[in-house]
Protein backbone atom coordinates (compact mmCIF):
# COMPACT_ATOMS: atom_id res chain seq x y z
CA UNK A 1 0.00 0.00 0.00
CA UNK A 2 2.96 2.70 1.12
CA UNK A 3 4.52 1.26 -2.24
CA UNK A 4 1.26 2.28 -4.34
CA UNK A 5 0.80 5.43 -2.65
CA UNK A 6 4.35 6.55 -3.36
CA UNK A 7 4.46 5.56 -7.12
CA UNK A 8 1.04 5.83 -7.99
CA UNK A 9 0.52 9.74 -6.22
CA UNK A 10 1.67 11.59 -9.30
CA UNK A 11 -0.32 10.05 -11.65
CA UNK A 12 -3.92 9.76 -10.06
CA UNK A 13 -3.36 13.41 -8.98
CA UNK A 14 -2.40 14.78 -12.46
CA UNK A 15 -5.46 13.09 -13.96
CA UNK A 16 -7.85 13.95 -11.60
CA UNK A 17 -6.59 17.52 -11.42
CA UNK A 18 -7.55 17.27 -14.90
CA UNK A 19 -11.43 17.32 -13.91
CA UNK A 20 -11.13 19.35 -10.81
CA UNK A 21 -8.88 21.73 -12.13
CA UNK A 22 -8.11 23.05 -8.31
CA UNK A 23 -5.32 21.45 -6.42
CA UNK A 24 -7.23 21.60 -3.22
CA UNK A 25 -10.11 19.36 -4.65
CA UNK A 26 -8.05 17.21 -6.36
CA UNK A 27 -6.22 16.49 -3.46
CA UNK A 28 -9.32 15.63 -1.08
CA UNK A 29 -10.22 12.80 -4.00
CA UNK A 30 -6.85 11.45 -4.50
CA UNK A 31 -6.70 10.94 -0.72
CA UNK A 32 -10.46 9.51 -0.41
CA UNK A 33 -9.37 6.97 -3.13
CA UNK A 34 -6.28 5.96 -1.55
CA UNK A 35 -8.72 5.28 1.50
CA UNK A 36 -11.32 3.47 0.29
CA UNK A 37 -7.81 1.15 -1.40
CA UNK A 38 -7.20 0.78 1.82
CA UNK A 39 -10.29 -0.90 2.84
CA UNK A 40 -11.13 -3.03 -0.49
CA UNK A 41 -7.52 -3.77 -1.24
CA UNK A 42 -7.07 -5.70 2.59
CA UNK A 43 -10.63 -7.78 1.41
CA UNK A 44 -10.24 -8.65 -2.11
CA UNK A 45 -6.60 -8.30 -2.28
CA UNK A 46 -4.33 -5.55 -4.91
CA UNK A 47 -5.88 -5.20 -8.13
CA UNK A 48 -3.87 -5.68 -11.09
CA UNK A 49 -3.35 -2.35 -12.17
CA UNK A 50 -3.14 -0.81 -8.83
CA UNK A 51 -2.75 3.22 -10.05
CA UNK A 52 -5.47 2.40 -13.06
CA UNK A 53 -8.06 1.54 -9.77
CA UNK A 54 -6.74 4.71 -8.04
CA UNK A 55 -7.19 6.64 -10.86
CA UNK A 56 -10.86 5.34 -11.81
CA UNK A 57 -12.28 5.95 -8.22
CA UNK A 58 -10.47 9.22 -8.09
CA UNK A 59 -11.61 10.70 -10.78
CA UNK A 60 -15.12 9.46 -10.59
CA UNK A 61 -15.69 10.93 -7.25
CA UNK A 62 -14.17 14.17 -8.98
CA UNK A 63 -16.71 13.93 -11.66
CA UNK A 64 -19.48 13.46 -9.00
CA UNK A 65 -18.39 16.65 -7.04
CA UNK A 66 -18.15 18.73 -10.21
CA UNK A 67 -21.87 17.89 -11.05
CA UNK A 68 -22.91 18.84 -7.45
CA UNK A 69 -21.11 21.99 -7.22
CA UNK A 70 -22.90 24.84 -8.77
CA UNK A 71 -21.51 25.64 -12.05
CA UNK A 72 -20.97 29.46 -11.93
CA UNK A 73 -19.20 29.15 -8.51
CA UNK A 74 -16.47 26.26 -10.44
CA UNK A 75 -15.81 28.82 -12.93
CA UNK A 76 -14.16 31.10 -11.08
CA UNK A 77 -11.77 28.39 -9.81
CA UNK A 78 -10.89 26.69 -12.89
CA UNK A 79 -7.53 25.98 -13.52
CA UNK A 80 -6.61 26.69 -17.08
CA UNK A 81 -6.52 24.23 -19.34
CA UNK A 82 -6.38 23.22 -22.88
CA UNK A 83 -9.31 21.21 -22.61
CA UNK A 84 -11.68 23.13 -21.58
CA UNK A 85 -14.53 20.91 -20.03
CA UNK A 86 -13.47 17.55 -20.31
CA UNK A 87 -14.61 14.79 -17.85
CA UNK A 88 -14.24 12.06 -19.65
CA UNK A 89 -11.94 9.79 -17.71
CA UNK A 90 -10.25 8.21 -21.22
CA UNK A 91 -9.19 11.28 -23.01
CA UNK A 92 -5.13 12.53 -22.81
CA UNK A 93 -2.67 10.52 -21.73
CA UNK A 94 -1.14 9.98 -18.35
CA UNK A 95 1.93 11.43 -19.71
CA UNK A 96 0.52 14.67 -20.37
CA UNK A 97 -1.21 14.79 -17.27
CA UNK A 98 1.83 14.72 -15.34
CA UNK A 99 4.15 16.97 -17.51
CA UNK A 100 1.24 19.83 -17.31
CA UNK A 101 1.22 18.72 -12.86
CA UNK A 102 5.16 19.40 -12.85
CA UNK A 103 5.40 22.45 -15.23
CA UNK A 104 2.21 24.16 -12.69
CA UNK A 105 4.18 23.06 -9.81
CA UNK A 106 7.62 24.25 -10.78
CA UNK A 107 6.39 27.67 -12.22
CA UNK A 108 8.56 31.00 -11.95
CA UNK A 109 6.28 32.86 -10.64
CA UNK A 110 5.74 30.88 -7.91
CA UNK A 111 8.34 31.52 -5.18
CA UNK A 112 11.27 28.92 -4.99
CA UNK A 113 9.83 27.02 -1.56
CA UNK A 114 6.80 26.74 -2.99
CA UNK A 115 7.59 25.36 -5.31
CA UNK A 116 9.39 22.72 -3.60
CA UNK A 117 7.07 22.46 -0.94
CA UNK A 118 4.32 21.59 -4.20
CA UNK A 119 6.77 19.23 -5.84
CA UNK A 120 6.79 17.28 -2.99
CA UNK A 121 3.29 17.41 -1.94
CA UNK A 122 1.57 17.26 -5.34
CA UNK A 123 4.45 14.68 -7.47
CA UNK A 124 5.44 12.61 -4.49
CA UNK A 125 2.49 12.71 -2.40
CA UNK A 126 4.39 13.44 0.94
CA UNK A 127 2.10 14.73 3.35
CA UNK A 128 2.46 18.14 4.69
CA UNK A 129 3.91 17.09 7.73
CA UNK A 130 6.91 15.21 5.65
CA UNK A 131 7.27 18.34 3.85
CA UNK A 132 7.35 20.62 6.84
CA UNK A 133 10.54 17.78 8.47
CA UNK A 134 12.68 17.37 5.12
CA UNK A 135 12.91 21.17 5.42
CA UNK A 136 13.08 21.58 8.96
CA UNK A 137 10.13 23.78 9.24
CA UNK A 138 6.77 24.06 11.86
CA UNK A 139 3.92 22.04 9.97
CA UNK A 140 1.78 25.38 10.54
CA UNK A 141 4.34 26.95 8.25
CA UNK A 142 4.58 24.27 5.58
CA UNK A 143 1.17 24.46 5.61
CA UNK A 144 0.87 28.15 5.24
CA UNK A 145 3.54 28.29 2.36
CA UNK A 146 1.42 24.98 0.23
CA UNK A 147 -2.10 27.51 0.91
CA UNK A 148 0.01 30.33 -0.40
CA UNK A 149 1.31 28.58 -3.61
CA UNK A 150 -2.08 26.89 -4.31
CA UNK A 151 -4.31 29.85 -3.71
CA UNK A 152 -1.99 31.88 -6.05
CA UNK A 153 -2.19 29.19 -8.80
CA UNK A 154 -5.73 29.48 -8.75
CA UNK A 155 -6.22 33.53 -8.56
CA UNK A 156 -3.38 34.33 -10.90
CA UNK A 157 -4.43 31.87 -13.43
CA UNK A 158 -1.27 30.28 -13.76
CA UNK A 159 -2.13 27.31 -16.26
CA UNK A 160 -2.50 23.79 -16.26
CA UNK A 161 -0.43 23.36 -19.38
CA UNK A 162 3.09 22.35 -20.74
CA UNK A 163 4.78 25.28 -22.40
CA UNK A 164 5.54 25.46 -25.86
CA UNK A 165 8.40 26.05 -28.37
CA UNK A 166 11.15 28.26 -27.06
CA UNK A 167 9.55 28.82 -23.56
CA UNK A 168 10.04 24.99 -23.14
CA UNK A 169 13.41 24.83 -22.60
CA UNK A 170 13.84 28.14 -20.15
CA UNK A 171 10.84 26.60 -17.87
CA UNK A 172 12.02 23.10 -18.22
CA UNK A 173 15.61 24.42 -16.42
CA UNK A 174 13.40 25.64 -13.72
CA UNK A 175 11.93 22.08 -13.19
CA UNK A 176 15.37 20.86 -13.19
CA UNK A 177 16.54 23.12 -10.55
CA UNK A 178 13.67 22.43 -8.48
CA UNK A 179 14.34 18.36 -8.64
CA UNK A 180 18.28 19.22 -8.23
CA UNK A 181 17.63 21.81 -4.60
CA UNK A 182 15.94 18.80 -3.47
CA UNK A 183 18.53 16.10 -4.18
CA UNK A 184 21.14 18.36 -3.10
CA UNK A 185 19.29 19.22 0.39
CA UNK A 186 18.57 15.20 0.61
CA UNK A 187 22.37 14.02 0.17
CA UNK A 188 23.79 15.97 2.42
CA UNK A 189 21.40 17.59 4.84
CA UNK A 190 22.05 21.10 5.39
CA UNK A 191 21.14 20.47 9.09
CA UNK A 192 20.79 17.79 11.83
CA UNK A 193 22.58 14.51 12.91
CA UNK A 194 22.01 12.10 9.62
CA UNK A 195 24.21 12.77 6.82
CA UNK A 196 21.97 11.94 4.02
CA UNK A 197 18.15 12.36 4.27
CA UNK A 198 17.12 9.30 2.13
CA UNK A 199 13.70 9.89 1.47
CA UNK A 200 14.26 13.22 -0.38
CA UNK A 201 17.33 11.68 -2.29
CA UNK A 202 14.78 9.03 -3.71
CA UNK A 203 12.12 11.20 -4.06
CA UNK A 204 14.42 13.33 -6.17
CA UNK A 205 15.71 10.54 -8.21
CA UNK A 206 11.88 9.38 -8.79
CA UNK A 207 11.09 12.79 -10.21
CA UNK A 208 14.53 13.06 -12.34
CA UNK A 209 13.17 9.39 -13.72
CA UNK A 210 10.03 10.71 -14.50
CA UNK A 211 10.59 13.61 -16.38
CA UNK A 212 13.68 11.79 -18.38
CA UNK A 213 10.86 9.21 -19.24
CA UNK A 214 8.59 12.36 -20.06
CA UNK A 215 10.96 14.28 -22.48
CA UNK A 216 13.67 11.19 -23.14
CA UNK A 217 15.21 14.04 -25.82
CA UNK A 218 16.40 16.59 -23.60
CA UNK A 219 19.73 16.29 -22.81
CA UNK A 220 20.39 18.31 -19.42
CA UNK A 221 16.77 16.56 -18.29
CA UNK A 222 18.93 13.00 -18.83
CA UNK A 223 22.42 15.27 -17.35
CA UNK A 224 20.63 15.44 -14.27
CA UNK A 225 18.81 11.97 -13.84
CA UNK A 226 23.18 10.56 -14.79
CA UNK A 227 24.43 13.18 -12.00
CA UNK A 228 22.00 12.15 -9.40
CA UNK A 229 22.74 8.18 -10.05
CA UNK A 230 26.54 8.46 -10.31
CA UNK A 231 26.62 10.84 -6.83
CA UNK A 232 23.80 9.04 -5.16
CA UNK A 233 25.68 5.51 -5.89
CA UNK A 234 28.71 6.62 -3.28
CA UNK A 235 25.56 6.62 -1.01
CA UNK A 236 26.48 3.39 1.07
CA UNK A 237 30.38 4.40 1.18
CA UNK A 238 30.06 7.99 2.36
CA UNK A 239 29.61 6.87 6.11
CA UNK A 240 31.92 4.05 7.97
CA UNK A 241 31.24 1.52 10.24
CA UNK A 242 31.10 4.19 13.33
CA UNK A 243 28.67 6.61 11.66
CA UNK A 244 31.53 8.68 10.16
CA UNK A 245 31.98 10.53 7.20
CA UNK A 246 34.41 9.36 4.90
CA UNK A 247 35.66 11.93 2.16
CA UNK A 248 35.87 10.95 -1.48
CA UNK A 249 39.48 9.80 -1.00
CA UNK A 250 38.77 7.53 1.63
CA UNK A 251 35.82 5.96 0.31
CA UNK A 252 35.98 2.32 -0.65
CA UNK A 253 35.15 2.07 -4.03
CA UNK A 254 33.22 -1.50 -4.21
CA UNK A 255 30.70 -0.30 -2.08
CA UNK A 256 30.00 1.92 -4.84
CA UNK A 257 26.27 0.98 -6.43
CA UNK A 258 27.15 -0.22 -9.46
CA UNK A 259 24.15 -0.30 -11.38
CA UNK A 260 23.24 3.11 -10.74
CA UNK A 261 26.65 4.09 -12.00
CA UNK A 262 26.27 1.92 -15.05
CA UNK A 263 22.85 3.80 -15.82
CA UNK A 264 24.50 7.32 -15.10
CA UNK A 265 27.37 6.81 -17.49
CA UNK A 266 25.08 6.13 -20.13
CA UNK A 267 23.13 8.60 -19.77
CA UNK A 268 25.69 10.96 -19.30
CA UNK A 269 27.28 10.23 -22.47
CA UNK A 270 24.31 10.48 -24.19
CA UNK A 271 23.39 13.52 -22.93
CA UNK A 272 27.17 14.88 -24.31
CA UNK A 273 26.89 13.83 -27.58
CA UNK A 274 24.32 15.78 -28.26
CA UNK A 275 26.49 18.47 -28.23
CA UNK A 276 27.14 22.36 -26.23
CA UNK A 277 26.67 20.46 -22.87
CA UNK A 278 24.32 22.43 -19.79
CA UNK A 279 25.25 22.98 -16.10
CA UNK A 280 23.70 19.47 -15.27
CA UNK A 281 25.62 17.31 -17.67
CA UNK A 282 28.88 18.98 -17.18
CA UNK A 283 28.25 18.24 -13.09
CA UNK A 284 27.09 14.81 -14.40
CA UNK A 285 30.66 14.39 -16.56
CA UNK A 286 32.35 15.15 -13.14
CA UNK A 287 30.48 12.60 -11.10
CA UNK A 288 31.52 10.04 -13.94
CA UNK A 289 35.07 10.56 -14.17
CA UNK A 290 35.16 10.16 -10.50
CA UNK A 291 32.88 7.17 -11.09
CA UNK A 292 34.93 5.89 -13.93
CA UNK A 293 38.12 5.62 -11.35
CA UNK A 294 38.64 2.07 -9.72
CA UNK A 295 41.14 4.44 -7.03
CA UNK A 296 41.55 7.82 -5.70
CA UNK A 297 45.22 7.56 -7.05
CA UNK A 298 43.58 7.12 -10.66
CA UNK A 299 41.31 9.93 -10.89
CA UNK A 300 42.12 12.04 -13.68
CA UNK A 301 42.18 15.82 -12.54
CA UNK A 302 43.09 17.57 -15.45
CA UNK A 303 40.22 16.26 -17.30
CA UNK A 304 37.91 17.24 -14.04
CA UNK A 305 39.43 20.83 -13.82
CA UNK A 306 38.71 21.28 -17.83
CA UNK A 307 35.14 20.30 -17.10
CA UNK A 308 34.93 22.89 -14.46
CA UNK A 309 36.15 25.54 -16.46
CA UNK A 310 33.10 24.76 -18.96
CA UNK A 311 30.70 24.27 -16.47
CA UNK A 312 31.98 28.36 -14.97
CA UNK A 313 31.04 29.39 -18.18
CA UNK A 314 27.92 27.67 -18.59
CA UNK A 315 26.61 28.21 -14.46
CA UNK A 316 29.28 31.22 -13.23
CA UNK A 317 28.69 30.34 -9.61
CA UNK A 318 31.73 31.15 -6.58
CA UNK A 319 30.86 27.67 -5.59
CA UNK A 320 31.77 26.39 -8.94
CA UNK A 321 34.53 28.39 -8.74
CA UNK A 322 35.51 26.70 -5.11
CA UNK A 323 35.31 23.13 -6.61
CA UNK A 324 37.28 23.59 -9.25
CA UNK A 325 40.06 25.08 -7.06
CA UNK A 326 40.03 22.23 -5.35
CA UNK A 327 40.12 20.18 -8.30
CA UNK A 328 43.21 22.00 -9.25
CA UNK A 329 44.83 21.26 -5.92
CA UNK A 330 45.02 17.80 -6.89
CA UNK A 331 45.88 18.36 -10.51
CA UNK A 332 48.51 20.77 -10.07
CA UNK A 333 49.59 20.76 -6.38
CA UNK A 334 48.12 22.17 -3.30
CA UNK A 335 50.05 25.61 -3.79
CA UNK A 336 48.31 26.31 -7.05
CA UNK A 337 45.28 25.06 -5.48
CA UNK A 338 45.33 27.61 -2.40
CA UNK A 339 46.19 30.44 -5.18
CA UNK A 340 43.29 29.54 -6.54
CA UNK A 341 41.12 29.54 -3.18
CA UNK A 342 42.73 33.18 -2.22
CA UNK A 343 41.31 34.43 -5.48
CA UNK A 344 37.93 33.56 -4.47
CA UNK A 345 38.53 35.39 -0.92
CA UNK A 346 36.89 38.22 -1.56
CA UNK A 347 33.63 35.91 -2.42
CA UNK A 348 30.68 37.38 -0.01
CA UNK A 349 28.38 34.00 -0.28
CA UNK A 350 31.78 32.13 0.42
CA UNK A 351 32.59 33.90 3.40
CA UNK A 352 30.51 31.53 5.52
CA UNK A 353 30.82 28.78 3.80
CA UNK A 354 32.26 25.87 5.71
CA UNK A 355 33.92 24.14 2.61
CA UNK A 356 36.23 26.98 2.12
CA UNK A 357 37.63 26.17 5.04
CA UNK A 358 37.81 23.01 4.69
CA UNK A 359 39.26 23.51 1.47
CA UNK A 360 41.75 25.74 2.53
CA UNK A 361 42.80 23.15 5.46
CA UNK A 362 43.37 20.51 2.92
CA UNK A 363 45.84 22.46 0.79
CA UNK A 364 47.88 23.29 4.03
CA UNK A 365 47.99 20.16 5.56
CA UNK A 366 49.47 18.58 2.20
CA UNK A 367 51.95 21.59 2.23
CA UNK A 368 53.07 20.52 6.08
CA UNK A 369 51.75 24.23 7.22
CA UNK A 370 49.86 22.28 9.91
CA UNK A 371 48.98 24.88 12.37
CA UNK A 372 46.81 26.87 9.66
CA UNK A 373 45.25 23.46 8.76
CA UNK A 374 44.22 23.11 11.96
CA UNK A 375 42.91 26.55 12.52
CA UNK A 376 41.09 26.03 8.90
CA UNK A 377 39.77 22.96 9.99
CA UNK A 378 38.11 24.49 13.38
CA UNK A 379 37.31 27.18 11.41
CA UNK A 380 35.10 25.11 9.10
CA UNK A 381 33.85 23.00 11.55
CA UNK A 382 32.13 26.10 13.83
CA UNK A 383 30.51 26.95 9.49
CA UNK A 384 28.89 23.29 9.24
CA UNK A 385 25.38 22.97 10.98
CA UNK A 386 25.63 18.94 9.91
CA UNK A 387 26.68 17.08 12.65
CA UNK A 388 28.38 13.96 10.92
CA UNK A 389 30.49 16.44 8.81
CA UNK A 390 31.62 18.46 11.95
CA UNK A 391 32.60 14.98 13.75
CA UNK A 392 34.73 14.76 11.09
CA UNK A 393 36.51 18.00 10.60
CA UNK A 394 36.64 17.75 14.51
CA UNK A 395 38.74 14.63 14.36
CA UNK A 396 41.00 16.45 11.65
CA UNK A 397 42.18 19.11 14.51
CA UNK A 398 42.45 16.52 17.04
CA UNK A 399 44.78 14.57 14.24
CA UNK A 400 46.74 17.99 14.10
CA UNK A 401 46.54 18.97 18.06
CA UNK A 402 48.20 16.32 18.72
CA UNK A 403 51.37 16.46 15.81
CA UNK B 1 -1.37 37.90 -33.24
CA UNK B 2 -4.82 37.96 -32.49
CA UNK B 3 -4.18 35.42 -29.70
CA UNK B 4 -7.23 37.33 -27.81
CA UNK B 5 -10.07 36.23 -30.75
CA UNK B 6 -9.06 32.53 -30.88
CA UNK B 7 -8.86 31.54 -27.28
CA UNK B 8 -12.51 33.82 -27.08
CA UNK B 9 -13.39 31.23 -29.57
CA UNK B 10 -12.81 27.82 -27.89
CA UNK B 11 -14.66 29.36 -24.95
CA UNK B 12 -11.94 30.52 -22.80
CA UNK B 13 -12.78 32.45 -19.87
CA UNK B 14 -10.77 35.70 -19.63
CA UNK B 15 -9.63 37.57 -16.77
CA UNK B 16 -8.15 41.11 -16.28
CA UNK B 17 -4.58 41.94 -14.99
CA UNK B 18 -3.53 45.14 -13.94
CA UNK B 19 0.71 45.81 -15.47
CA UNK B 20 2.15 48.27 -13.07
CA UNK B 21 4.67 50.33 -14.57
CA UNK B 22 7.51 50.74 -12.14
CA UNK B 23 11.16 53.05 -12.73
CA UNK B 24 13.30 55.26 -11.31
CA UNK B 25 11.89 58.82 -11.66
CA UNK B 26 15.71 60.11 -10.95
CA UNK B 27 16.78 58.37 -14.66
CA UNK B 28 13.46 58.95 -15.91
CA UNK B 29 13.95 62.55 -15.59
CA UNK B 30 18.33 62.77 -16.93
CA UNK B 31 17.14 60.83 -19.90
CA UNK B 32 17.36 63.07 -23.05
CA UNK B 33 14.43 64.49 -25.21
CA UNK B 34 15.46 61.75 -28.01
CA UNK B 35 15.17 58.63 -25.38
CA UNK B 36 11.90 59.91 -24.05
CA UNK B 37 10.78 60.18 -27.98
CA UNK B 38 12.05 56.84 -28.19
CA UNK B 39 10.12 55.60 -25.03
CA UNK B 40 6.99 57.14 -26.22
CA UNK B 41 7.37 55.64 -29.54
CA UNK B 42 7.98 52.25 -28.55
CA UNK B 43 4.33 52.34 -26.05
CA UNK B 44 2.50 53.40 -29.85
CA UNK B 45 4.10 49.97 -30.78
CA UNK B 46 2.86 48.23 -27.43
CA UNK B 47 0.07 49.54 -27.83
CA UNK B 48 -0.95 48.56 -31.96
CA UNK B 49 0.68 45.29 -31.23
CA UNK B 50 -1.72 44.31 -28.11
CA UNK B 51 -4.55 46.13 -29.16
CA UNK B 52 -7.07 43.44 -29.20
CA UNK B 53 -6.28 42.53 -25.50
CA UNK B 54 -5.96 45.76 -23.94
CA UNK B 55 -8.77 46.89 -21.93
CA UNK B 56 -7.02 50.86 -20.58
CA UNK B 57 -3.89 52.17 -19.99
CA UNK B 58 -2.15 55.66 -19.11
CA UNK B 59 0.91 57.28 -18.09
CA UNK B 60 1.30 59.25 -14.35
CA UNK B 61 2.91 62.52 -13.80
CA UNK B 62 6.03 62.04 -11.32
CA UNK B 63 5.17 60.86 -7.62
CA UNK B 64 6.33 64.03 -6.54
CA UNK B 65 3.10 65.53 -7.72
CA UNK B 66 1.12 63.04 -5.69
CA UNK B 67 -1.12 63.71 -3.09
CA UNK B 68 -1.65 60.61 -0.23
CA UNK B 69 -4.55 60.41 2.14
CA UNK B 70 -4.64 58.94 5.31
CA UNK B 71 -6.65 58.37 8.77
CA UNK B 72 -5.34 59.74 12.04
CA UNK B 73 -5.60 58.19 14.94
CA UNK B 74 -8.93 60.13 15.87
CA UNK B 75 -10.53 58.93 12.47
CA UNK B 76 -9.98 62.16 10.74
CA UNK B 77 -8.41 61.96 6.98
CA UNK B 78 -5.41 64.16 6.96
CA UNK B 79 -3.53 64.93 3.50
CA UNK B 80 0.17 64.60 2.99
CA UNK B 81 2.26 65.40 0.06
CA UNK B 82 3.81 62.57 -2.12
CA UNK B 83 3.67 59.27 -2.45
CA UNK B 84 1.94 56.19 -0.57
CA UNK B 85 4.94 54.82 0.06
CA UNK B 86 8.20 56.66 -0.91
CA UNK B 87 10.32 54.13 -3.05
CA UNK B 88 13.39 54.48 -5.42
CA UNK B 89 10.97 53.12 -8.28
CA UNK B 90 7.56 54.91 -7.98
CA UNK B 91 4.80 53.48 -10.56
CA UNK B 92 5.23 55.55 -13.77
CA UNK B 93 2.22 54.52 -15.70
CA UNK B 94 -0.37 51.31 -16.41
CA UNK B 95 -1.84 48.76 -18.96
CA UNK B 96 -5.08 46.94 -18.00
CA UNK B 97 -5.10 43.77 -20.05
CA UNK B 98 -7.14 40.69 -20.87
CA UNK B 99 -5.79 37.41 -21.39
CA UNK B 100 -6.58 34.24 -20.65
CA UNK B 101 -4.50 32.93 -18.13
CA UNK B 102 -1.15 34.02 -16.90
CA UNK B 103 1.47 33.06 -19.18
CA UNK B 104 -0.43 35.04 -21.61
CA UNK B 105 -0.73 37.68 -19.91
CA UNK B 106 3.31 37.39 -18.73
CA UNK B 107 3.89 37.29 -22.75
CA UNK B 108 2.07 40.87 -22.91
CA UNK B 109 4.01 41.92 -19.78
CA UNK B 110 6.85 40.97 -21.54
CA UNK B 111 6.32 43.47 -24.13
CA UNK B 112 5.61 46.82 -22.07
CA UNK B 113 8.48 48.99 -22.48
CA UNK B 114 9.75 49.71 -19.02
CA UNK B 115 13.25 51.11 -19.45
CA UNK B 116 13.81 52.27 -16.07
CA UNK B 117 12.83 49.77 -14.00
CA UNK B 118 10.02 46.66 -14.61
CA UNK B 119 6.43 45.61 -15.02
CA UNK B 120 4.03 44.16 -11.78
CA UNK B 121 1.53 41.46 -12.85
CA UNK B 122 -1.51 41.58 -10.89
CA UNK B 123 -4.92 39.54 -11.63
CA UNK B 124 -7.80 42.36 -11.01
CA UNK B 125 -10.39 40.58 -8.83
CA UNK B 126 -13.80 38.78 -10.74
CA UNK B 127 -16.21 40.80 -8.99
CA UNK B 128 -18.69 39.35 -11.59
Amino acid sequence: MANAHRHEWAFVLAATVRITRDFDVAEECVQDAFAKALATWSEQGVPASPGAWLTTVARRRAIDLARRRDVAERSKRFLITDVAGDVSPEVGSVEDDRLRLIFTCCHPSLATDGQVALALRMLCGLSTAEVAKAFLVKESAMAARLTRAKKKIAIARIPYRVPRGEELRARTDAVLVVIHLLFTTGHTSPVGELLTQVDLVERSLDLARMLAGLLPDDAETSGLLALILLTDARRGARVGHRGEFLALAEQDRSQWHRASIDEGLHLVGQSIRRGRPGRFTLMAAIAAVHASAEHWDETDWAEIVGLYDLLLKAWPSPVVALNRAVAVSFASGPLAGLNALNELSAEPQLSAYPYMAAARGDCYFRLGRLDQARDAFEEAAILTENGVERAYLLSRVDELTLK
Amino acid sequence: MRLNGSLEEKGAIMAQYLLLIYGDEGSASRAGDEAMGKLMADHDRFGETNGACLRGGNALEASSTATTLRKGPSGEVAATDGPFAETKEAIGGYYVIEASDLDAALAIAKQVPAPFGGVEVRPIRDMS
